[in-house]
């Protein structure tokens, strides 16, 4: 068994942003645990635009994002293993791998920081009737198809959902010759960034269908068309309203979910609402010496916020490493989430023990219009701030500063919450 | 005068913004940074796109590299540089900022990698 200060699972934008900050907070002993054949993460098949202008104020394609992190953890000498995949985590931090050059082995570590990411809902998550016939493909598995490995995915599309991912594939099947039918989105609002919007759909007059869902797929070797139908406010099928379109190729962009598989086994305690670990202000899970970062924690729509997190991650585990793991006094708060707000990562945070400011991030359950989004420590309100639009395809934060905490020794909760005014 | 209600898609603040045209003079209102100015104004005057798209490599290590066009180009430029960029095929290795095709379409713009894929 080899042993080292940080194991970080996990070599995209998450897990190379926390070994670059904890490399700098003094801890050299670091190894990055990576399934892929190279660093970089998602990043990769990402290839459009947009990335990296909160990092390095400037407008970044994935790969070229990833590459200025993969750059900094060489620069730094941070060691890491390819093609090497986590099996098991446990409870007292042992960590499983396999790879060719190795075999099975286990890793001890003092602290484990988690940065696996997330994973798209498949098809099997939604019920859609109908055989399963080629054709169908979670939009990030056609991203990769296309962008990566330089097959051609399809002809006639049709995509359901319109999260970031999908709304980007309409656009790149679309430049690369295919016609993008329609996109259907089950809810009364789309669930991506109004930018993608405008520039993926709109730019190409691609039309995009509100409250639809899919109810049929036809074809038994490979998609010939599906059906929509509009949907009521129970999101069931309303009879009457079905349009059928012909199509070889059906894209899923239903949700991504945090892949916390190995969180699991290692007992850390999860969020119903995040899918991803509950943590406190140091990023820290309910397993002590354990640290969450990036999408295994919560889903971003945005990198910049993903690396800014992960670092925290990072200096937090070499604290945790630095203080020999022993244990200072905590005044630990919980953050409740009200009133429109469905979840804050953290869930806790520590008065005694926590950095100068903490960012506190969350979504909202639905789109509203003019709300305030308003903090309360205890039941006196300290922020109030108001929003022209709120919807829950954009992540919203608020930033809590220490000394703000100090006219309130006895806090009990930090409530995050919306208003209408 | 002409007003036009459109998004800013320069950050993922997605501003709404107002653009008033009245003859050459034009003015937005609901950006929030200066970067908002600017779009809203190129947005009815010559709208610009960065296009991004990927080019097969021959003898890399991966099937296809990144790339994009250096800066952006006129929106109805975009279908005639992909047409481009479809034909081109390069031989590993490839850096990030290589010139792929030096001026696109008569654009001006060369289209550049965004990724490097070493030779095998």
């Amino acid at each position: 068994m080899t042993e080292h200060d940080i194991v970080i699972i996990g070599g995209g934008p998450a897990g190379l942003a926390a070994a670059v900050a904890a490399k700098k907070a003094g801890i050299t002993d670091i190894l990055i645990l990576e399934r892929e054949s190279c660093l970089g993460g998602i990043l990769n098949q990402c290839i459009h635009n947009g990335f990296g202008l909160h990092t390095f104020k400037e407008e970044l394609t994935g790969p070229e994002y990833a590459a200025r992190y993969i750059e900094m953890a060489e620069s730094e000498n941070i060691p890491y293993k390819l093609n090497t995949m986590v099996l098991d985590i446990s409870k007292d931090k042992e960590v499983t791998v396999i790879n060719r050059e190795d075999g099975l082995s286990t890793i001890k570590a003092k602290a484990i920081i988690l940065a696996m990411g997330c994973r798209e809902r498949p098809r099997g998550a939604l019920n859609i009737p109908g055989y399963r016939p080629a054709g169908i493909y979670s939009a990030g598995t056609a991203q990769r198809l296309m962008n990566i490995e330089g097959f051609s995915v399809g002809k006639e599309v049709v995509i359901l959902g319109s999260g970031d991912i999908g709304l980007i594939m309409a656009r790149r099947m679309t430049l690369e010759g295919a016609k993008v039918k329609v996109v259907a989105e089950l809810m009364p609002y789309s669930g991506g960034l109004k930018r993608n919007i405008v520039q993926c759909l709109d730019d190409y007059g691609i039309p995009l269908k509100l409250s639809h869902t899919v109810i049929n797929i036809e074809g038994k070797d490979r998609v010939t068309g599906i059906t929509l139908a509009q949907v009521d406010e129970n999101r069931k099928p309303i009879p009457g309203t079905e349009e059928y379109y012909s199509c070889d190729t059906l894209l899923l962009s239903v949700g991504l979910i945090p892949e916390n598989e190995l969180s699991r086994g290692a007992g850390v305690r999860m969020s119903q609402v995040t899918s991803g670990p509950v943590v406190g202000d140091q990023l820290e899970t309910s397993s002590e010496g354990i640290f969450a970062c990036g999408n295994v924690l919560h889903v971003h729509d945005l990198v910049d916020y993903v690396s800014e997190e992960a670092a925290l991650a990072g200096t937090s585990a070499a604290a945790y490493v630095k203080a020999a793991c022993e244990k200072k006094a905590a005044h630990t708060v919980e953050l409740s989430a009200e009133n429109g707000v469905r979840y804050t990562v953290p869930q806790m945070i520590d008065l005694e023990n926590m950095e100068d400011k903490v960012t506190v991030r969350f979504r909202v359950a639905d789109v509203y219009k003019d709300r305030f989004i308003s903090v309360y420590y205890d039941d006196v309100r300290v922020s109030h701030k108001k929003k022209k639009v709120l919807a829950p395809g954009e992540m919203e934060q608020v930033v809590l500063k220490k000394d703000s905490f100090k006219d309130y020794p006895e806090l009990k909760r930090i409530v995050v919450c919306t208003e209408v005014e | 005068m002409e007003a036009r209600e459109m998004i800013c898609i320069r950050c993922p603040l997605g501003c709404p913004l107002t653009v008033r045209i009245e003859g050459d003079q034009v003015e937005v209102t609901g950006n929030s940074c200066s970067r908002g100015e600017e779009y809203g104004k190129k947005e009815v005057l010559s709208p610009t796109r960065v296009v991004t798209s990927s080019v097969r490599v021959i003898g890399g290590d991966l099937e296809m590299v990144p790339v994009k066009t250096k800066q952006d180009i006129p929106k109805d430029k975009i279908f005639a540089c992909m047409e481009e960029i479809r034909k081109v095929e390069i031989s590993a290795p490839v850096l990030i900022g290589d010139v792929i095709i030096p001026d696109c379409a008569g654009t001006g713009v060369s289209i550049v990698a965004t990724r490097n894929i070493e030779k095998i």
